[in-house]
């Protein structure tokens, strides 16, 4: 057994409608190379013009991140040869980052842990390749769509405070969760907007230094960065084990094989020569400018789950599911303002409305039901009108449909029968017909009165208001409630 | 005279009484350059039918009236290293041999703007990477003044033709002496602005922090004209400076009665030839009695701009020509079979050998380990020598020297000897690294009647009195009315 000692370096695009240098849209999914000029395209003589929002953004992600911001930065060109970076060198920052020393919480197995953030830094990203085989070299040929160079990226690099490869992964989602509170990325995996490398490497407990470590790409979903650093787990162990040394290395994930390969070891390293960009000037922030792009911040997961405890008196497991989707939290928040009883919203929203949305695999921001809707619903289980049963019943016709709650149960007749008389005589027929269950409560069998219960709700297709039949039945047993 | 030896402000005069239209000038200088530019080769393409396309729309609007400024229907040719939308800019690379960009440079857009007929893209050495423009892939530019000399570099296609009259002015480019120097060894007046002060968008890069565009043209006037035309603020060019620009013509008439001229010691000794020193000091002899006060100064640090100069402007230049792969324009290549090979043999067959040598060079300066001991040192002379300047600038309003240490040398004489080709520049990198604005005028000439040039040097954004004391010196010293003895076919 050994400590698995994992750092991360995130990748996000940024939610500006134009590229971070030059007036060419970032909307995604548009036909190849349409949304290029000459300056995205690097032709000779043009110059990169900082976007003001890819900066503000960034610097957003940073304080979102606990980060603190350098005041003044700069901009450096990484060079390197390929075919989608068209001026040969990518504009990043290398010793002067935006941000720096920021830290994220998140809980892993009932225990808050604490991620470092080592630097979030603004740079571009380079176009997309299409290989006609694996890879360049192996290829007949290579197609190249330049409408995501230019797009604005920020680089967010970790300390290597991580522990295990489920702790990556769920660092991961708080991750994205922050950012998507914080407006500065949509976050999309499948759309390559938020991309995770992985550095790994195993030590003997007790040791401190850090040992050789694999960095691991090609992860395309937070899954994948579970998989991918429990083989790597699996592969050093064995290396460990036999008494050697793990090699340095930069390694492909293979989703389909369940396995990294070797791409390139420490000694291919590529020289990037990174200095200054002549073409771009410093960029020097003032504290106004910085507390005020600080103000506009929204409410972030933390903070929210804060409140939600304290203001609307939930537990702190609730208050950490609901704000771990932005979108979720709101929905909370609206449908308590309409129906007040946090705790019943709570468990509603949590429960049956967060397995419509699991079950239909879609995101909680394209639920098709309101919060209204969800408090008319309530509305209806509160009143009596409708037992909490009927209740998600109706939950999974309102989604399916859009139709309001309380026409599914007019259209569906599925009031309850709280009528006394009508009920009353419901009540009489099970007790006649079953003899034994009410010798046993009377004889103080308190679950029997259960078994009563369902056979009155089967008579009724569940339209019997249960608390009454309850009530009626312990009245006609027992003499009593 | 003949229109095509007269300098822009005549011709404006001229234009504006309707003595001549545009269309007739840009004829005349189409014949010319027909006529000496055979044996010169300073054109890399004209655009005879463009040119008199938009001399015809000068002249309506001179007709009419509407929208004249001082350039209105005045040709003007660029550096090939200018971007032209719809006509070839190819850096006289082979890379570049069939780059058409589809835009124009911000300098060029503000020049049709004002109605000045774009008359052709000049030669230069390739990149603007020389001295004597040999190094271009295309052809060899010969001095009008002696056609077995080079005309300097690397805006030696420029500077030959507004020497020869084969335009009225040019624009260059100016990234350790490249407008100043062949201004020189031609005998015409070139100038390079305060870096910030034109904008770069368009310019193909050379050195980003060094590169500047600039006027070359027959005499200090035109110089301050085509600067106004072509000066202020661009947004797409992050490094220009903000603001308004100063009148650049307001103190031409002023003299330097009260001016405190600096002469740099280190800058008028080893190195220079000794006919170039007593035009030099014959020039200053001008200024005392015109009634500026020439004083000697140190600039300490001088001795190593050059070494400074030679790791920046490569290692920013390995950067700027990585772009040039093959992948999305220009020279690709046949041994394309894989990626790799398709880079490397791109780059072995479309650059020539002194661009290859600068990238290498630049690429090493900038190598892990290395760093420090280059890149970094030479930011750091850098800065020393710009204090140097500043602490010169304290005591004088301008400062004086050569232009060139030399005057016009042979074809071939330093092509093979890469460092005395680079001692060339030794008099003009300084203000590039420093970012202050210089200008060369004509002040003599050699026993084998080739051009000197004098150079003058002033605190960054004073343009004014840097035009100011070249026109004093020139209406004094009558140079500027030397033209080459060139034979016409």
């Amino acid at each position: 057994m050994y400590e698995v000692i994992i750092g991360l370096e995130i990748h996000a695009e940024l939610l500006t409608d134009s590229k971070i240098w030059c007036g060419c849209s970032t909307r995604f999914g548009a036909d190849a190379n349409t949304q290029v000029c000459p300056i995205c395209l690097g032709l000779p003589g043009t110059l990169p013009v900082l976007n003001e929002r890819a900066l503000e953004l960034a610097v957003k992600a940073g304080l979102a991140l606990g980060c603190e911001i350098n005041r003044f930065s700069k901009f450096d060109r990484k060079n390197y040869f390929y075919p989608d970076l068209p001026k040969a060198y990518q504009i990043s920052q290398y010793d002067l980052p935006l941000c720096r020393n920021g830290a994220v919480e998140f809980e892993a197995n009932g225990e808050i842990r604490r991620v470092r953030i080592n630097r979030v830094h603004l740079e571009e990203e380079a176009g997309k390749s299409v290989h006609s085989g694996d890879n360049i070299m192996g290829s007949e040929y290579s197609l190249i769509d330049y409408n995501r160079g230019g797009v604005p990226l920020i680089e967010i690099v970790t300390e290597p405070d991580l522990r295990s490869p489920e702790e990556a992964r769920l660092f991961m989602e708080k991750l994205r969760t922050i950012l998507l509170y914080a407006g500065v990325s949509d976050c999309r995996m499948e759309e390559g907007s938020l991309r995770v490398d992985a550095n790994i490497s195993l030590r003997p407990f007790g040791e401190t230094e850090l040992r050789e470590r694999a960095e691991v790409k090609n992860l395309n979903s937070f899954r994948a960065l579970q998989r991918a650093l429990e083989y790597e787990v699996r592969r050093q162990s064995a290396i460990l084990d036999a008494g050697q040394r793990v090699e340095q290395d930069t390694r492909h994930w293979n989703d389909q094989k369940g396995v990294t390969i070797s791409m390139r070891s420490k000694e291919d390293a590529e020289d990037y020569r990174y200095f200054p960009d002549p073409d771009l000037v410093p960029v020097v922030l003032t504290e106004e400018q910085i507390e005020t792009w600080r103000r506009e911040l929204p409410e972030l997961p933390d903070q929210k789950a804060a409140r939600f405890i304290s203001q609307y008196g939930l537990p702190a497991y609730d208050a950490r599911v609901l704000t771990s989707s932005k979108a979720m939290a709101d929905f909370f928040e609206a449908a308590v303002e309409r129906f007040g009883e946090p705790k019943t919203v709570s468990n509603w929203v949590m429960v049956e409305v967060q397995r419509l949305v699991n079950e239909a695999g879609i995101e909680f921001d394209a639920l098709p039901i309101g919060p209204g809707d969800l408090a008319g619903l309530l509305e209806l289980v509160k009143r009596g009108t409708i037992s909490n049963n009927v209740g998600k019943e109706v939950l999974e016709e309102m989604f399916k449909t859009g139709k309001s709650a309380a026409d599914i149960v007019k259209e569906r007749g599925l009031e309850q029968i709280s009528d006394t008389g009508e009920l009353e005589a419901i009540v009489e027929q099970v007790i006649a017909e079953n003899p034994g269950p009410v010798q046993d409560v009377r004889d103080g069998k308190e679950k029997a009165i259960g078994f009563l219960v369902g056979q009155v709700m089967k008579l009724t297709k569940g339209k019997a208001n249960p608390k009454m039949v309850n009530e009626l039945l312990r009245q006609k047993l027992t003499g009593g409630a | 005279m003949e229109l095509y030896a007269l300098p822009a402000h005549a011709l404006r005069q001229m234009l504006d009484r309707g003595e001549i239209s545009s269309v007739e000038l840009t004829k005349s200088l189409i014949e010319r350059i027909e006529a000496v530019d055979g044996a010169i080769g300073s054109y890399l393409a004209i655009r005879v039918e463009e040119a008199l396309k938009e001399a015809e729309e000068a002249d309506r609007r001179i007709r009419e009236q509407r929208d004249v400024g001082p350039l209105t229907g005045i040709p003007v040719s660029l550096k090939d290293n200018i971007c032209t939308e719809g006509t070839r800019t190819t850096c006289a690379s082979r890379m570049l041999e069939n780059f058409v960009p589809p835009y124009d440079a911000t300098v060029v857009a503000r020049l049709k703007a004002q109605g000045a007929p774009i008359l052709g893209k000049l030669n230069m050495d390739e990149f603007a990477m020389g001295s004597s423009t040999e190094t271009s892939a295309f052809k060899l530019t010969r001095n009008p003044w002696n056609l077995e000399r080079v005309p300097g570099g690397s805006s030696g296609g420029p500077a030959a033709a507004v020497a020869a009259g084969a335009t009225v002015m040019a624009l260059g480019s100016d990234t350790g002496g490249s407008i100043r120097q062949p201004a020189a060894l031609c005998g015409v007046v070139g100038m390079k602005p305060t870096y910030g002060l034109v904008s770069r968008f368009g310019l193909v890069a050379f050195a980003s922090s060094l590169d500047q565009i600039g006027p070359m043209t027959k005499d200090v006037k035109d110089a301050a004209l085509l600067l106004s035309a072509i000066a202020a603020h661009d947004p797409l060019d992050s490094t220009s400076i903000p603001g308004d620009r100063a009148d650049f013509l307001a103190e031409l008439d002023r003299g330097v009665e009260g001016l405190v001229i600096g002469l740099p010691v280190e800058m008028l000794g080893e190195g220079v030839a000794p006919e170039v020193r007593e035009a030099v000091n014959a020039a200053v002899g001008v200024l005392e009695g015109l009634g500026a006060r020439v004083e000697e100064v140190s600039l300490p640090h001088v001795r190593y701009a050059l070494a400074a100069y030679a790791v920046i402007a490569t290692a920013e230049a390995s950067s700027n020509l990585g772009r040039f792969d093959g992948v999305r324009y220009g020279f690709r290549s046949r041994e394309d079979a894989d990626v790799v090979t398709m880079f490397e043999t791109t780059r072995a067959q479309g650059f020539g050998a002194e661009v290859k040598r600068r990238i290498m060079l630049g690429t090493y300066a900038l190598s892990a380990g290395y760093y420090d001991a280059y890149y970094l040192k030479a930011l750091k002379v850098r800065t020393l020598i710009r204090r140097d300047f500043e602490k010169a600038f304290e005591r004088c309003h301008l400062l004086v020297t050569p232009t060139s240490p030399t005057v016009a040398f042979r074809f071939g004489e330093k092509a093979d000897n890469p460092v005395a080709m680079y001692q060339s520049d030794r008099l003009t990198v300084p203000a590039n690294l420093a970012g202050i604005p210089a200008i060369s005028v004509p002040c003599g000439v050699s026993q084998d009647g080739l051009p000197i040039g004098l150079q003058f040097m002033a605190p960054a954004l004073a343009e004014p009195v840097l035009f100011r004391a070249a026109a004093a010196y020139e209406a004094a010293a009558g140079w500027a009315s030397m033209r080459p003895p060139l034979e016409v076919k």
